[in-house]
């Protein structure tokens, strides 16, 4: 006999996960709940697919079973709120890369900094994990 | 026989091949970076260190798999694999040419030791995969060696375990040792350091951490391998559980390592860059005239 596995508590590593400031880690909840906006944004791999959408946004994204919310998040490049809808960084890159910005002007702009003052930070090092770990801690 | 000769870390974020392509990669920003991965380009051209083949691991980000599928461990099996279209129409850099008689074999074999691998017969690459041969390779016609692409879930939650990683990566060194041909064979983890993309927390660096991670990753792979996803997730930033990656490359070097070189570099972007140079015990190439680079 082998020695008896150790297994990890789902419920306890699913919690944990939601107690990070800041952060929405990609869990099988919210990768449920965006599952339209993530593929609409894959559909932007095609070239065709972008000169569509930017041609009419709104007309492209009806086309898409999304939540209103999902929608007006789209619209109005709000990154947070569409992560909120589920969506996942990776697959919005798609979205921003339709219209030219970088990984850095996306993840900058769900900072509530300017493009300069993210860009400022990361020169001087970057966000310090220091009180950033855990919000039940507060560390 | 086949043979794992070196294991590289490097960086895979695609604004590493937005410089190159826009010929910004001297600039005051990108130029320290491209002077980091100079003694590794070196290198790598010296006789004796060019690989055969690179078993390259990294994440796909949203190209070849979509919500669809979302394979833990895939291997890419095909002859050819193309530069894959993220939104800015495909990197214009060579095709990927794989080797799919070792891959096959790898595959095979990883399936036997009980990794249930995914075997891709078709996948286009994305900068996960290409902006390390850019790095590390420069801008050739063709890629000086062929490669087999390793996609690992690390975006869809949960990721494989350290612990999963690094046996895949012992696995991995036993099948390719046991092919019979004779061929060089390099494994390389890319992605990380320390990064976080998304919310208000983004940009976060862990300069800390990532040294640490760098160190015990040479000396002791074995307790770094425990180490849960939740610690790299606060310590590194939601996109630093990439590192999980970089245990698949330790755990195909064997026991021991001699670290040939180190760079590490803030900021690339929204990351903090780690680029390695690891050797297996009884290989034997000589270093780079540079050892280390540390701007940070």
């Amino acid at each position: 006999m082998t020695d008896k596995k150790q297994r990890i508590d789902i419920h306890a590593y699913l919690a944990e996960m939601e107690d990070i400031p800041g952060t929405r880690v990609f869990t099988a909840q919210r990768a449920r709940k965006g599952y339209w906006l993530n593929q609409f944004a894959m559909s932007l791999m095609k070239e065709e697919n972008r000169n569509r959408f930017l041609a009419d946004e709104k007309a492209y994204l009806d086309e898409w079973d999304l939540t209103d919310a999902a929608k007006k998040a789209v619209l109005a490049r709000d990154y947070n709120a569409m992560i909120d809808e589920g969506g996942n960084i990776y697959f919005l890159s798609k979205l921003f890369s339709t219209d030219k910005k970088s990984f850095q002007f996306a993840a900058g702009s769900m900072t509530g900094m300017t493009q300069e003052e993210y860009a400022e930070m990361m020169l001087k090092g970057g966000r310090s994990p220091e009180g950033q770990r855990s919000i039940k801690e507060g560390r | 026989m086949a043979r794992i000769t070196a294991g590289i870390t490097s960086s895979h974020i695609p604004a590493l091949g937005a410089a190159i392509q826009t010929g910004t990669s001297n600039n005051d920003y990108w130029g320290p970076v491209f002077k980091g991965y100079e003694p590794i380009r070196e290198w790598v051209k010296e006789p004796g260190n060019t690989p055969d083949v690179v078993i390259l691991v990294y994440n796909d980000h949203a190209s070849a798999f979509d919500m669809n599928i979302i394979p833990t461990f895939a291997i890419g099996c095909a002859e050819v694999f193309k530069p894959a279209d993220e939104g800015w129409g495909p990197r214009p850099v060579p095709d990927v040419i794989g080797h799919p008689d070792l891959a096959w074999h790898i595959a095979q074999s990883l399936i036997l030791d009980e990794f249930d691998m995914t075997i891709m017969n078709q996948m286009d690459v994305d900068h996960g995969c290409t902006v390390p041969l850019s790095m590390i390779f420069g801008e050739p016609e063709v890629w000086p060696c062929k490669v087999i692409p390793l996609p690992v879930n690390v975006v869809t939650y949960p990721p494989p375990s350290g612990n999963r990683c690094f046996r895949l990566g012992e696995s991995i060194r036993a099948a390719v040792e046991s092919f019979p041909e004779d061929l060089d064979v390099q494994v390389w983890g890319t992605g990380g350091m320390s990064h976080q993309l998304q919310g208000p927390r983004a940009g976060l660096i862990n300069k800390d951490f990532d040294l640490n991670f760098i160190e015990q990753l040479i000396k002791d792979p074995e307790t770094l391998s425990k180490m849960p996803h939740i610690e790299y997730l606060r310590e590194a930033g939601s996109e630093g559980i990439e590192l999980v990656m970089w245990l698949i490359m330790r755990g195909a070097l064997g026991d021991k390592v001699e670290e040939l070189y180190r760079f590490y570099h803030i900021p690339a972007s929204n990351t903090a860059l780690g680029a390695l140079i690891l050797q297996p015990e009884g290989i034997g190439a000589k270093p780079p005239k540079v050892r280390e680079q540390v701007n940070a």
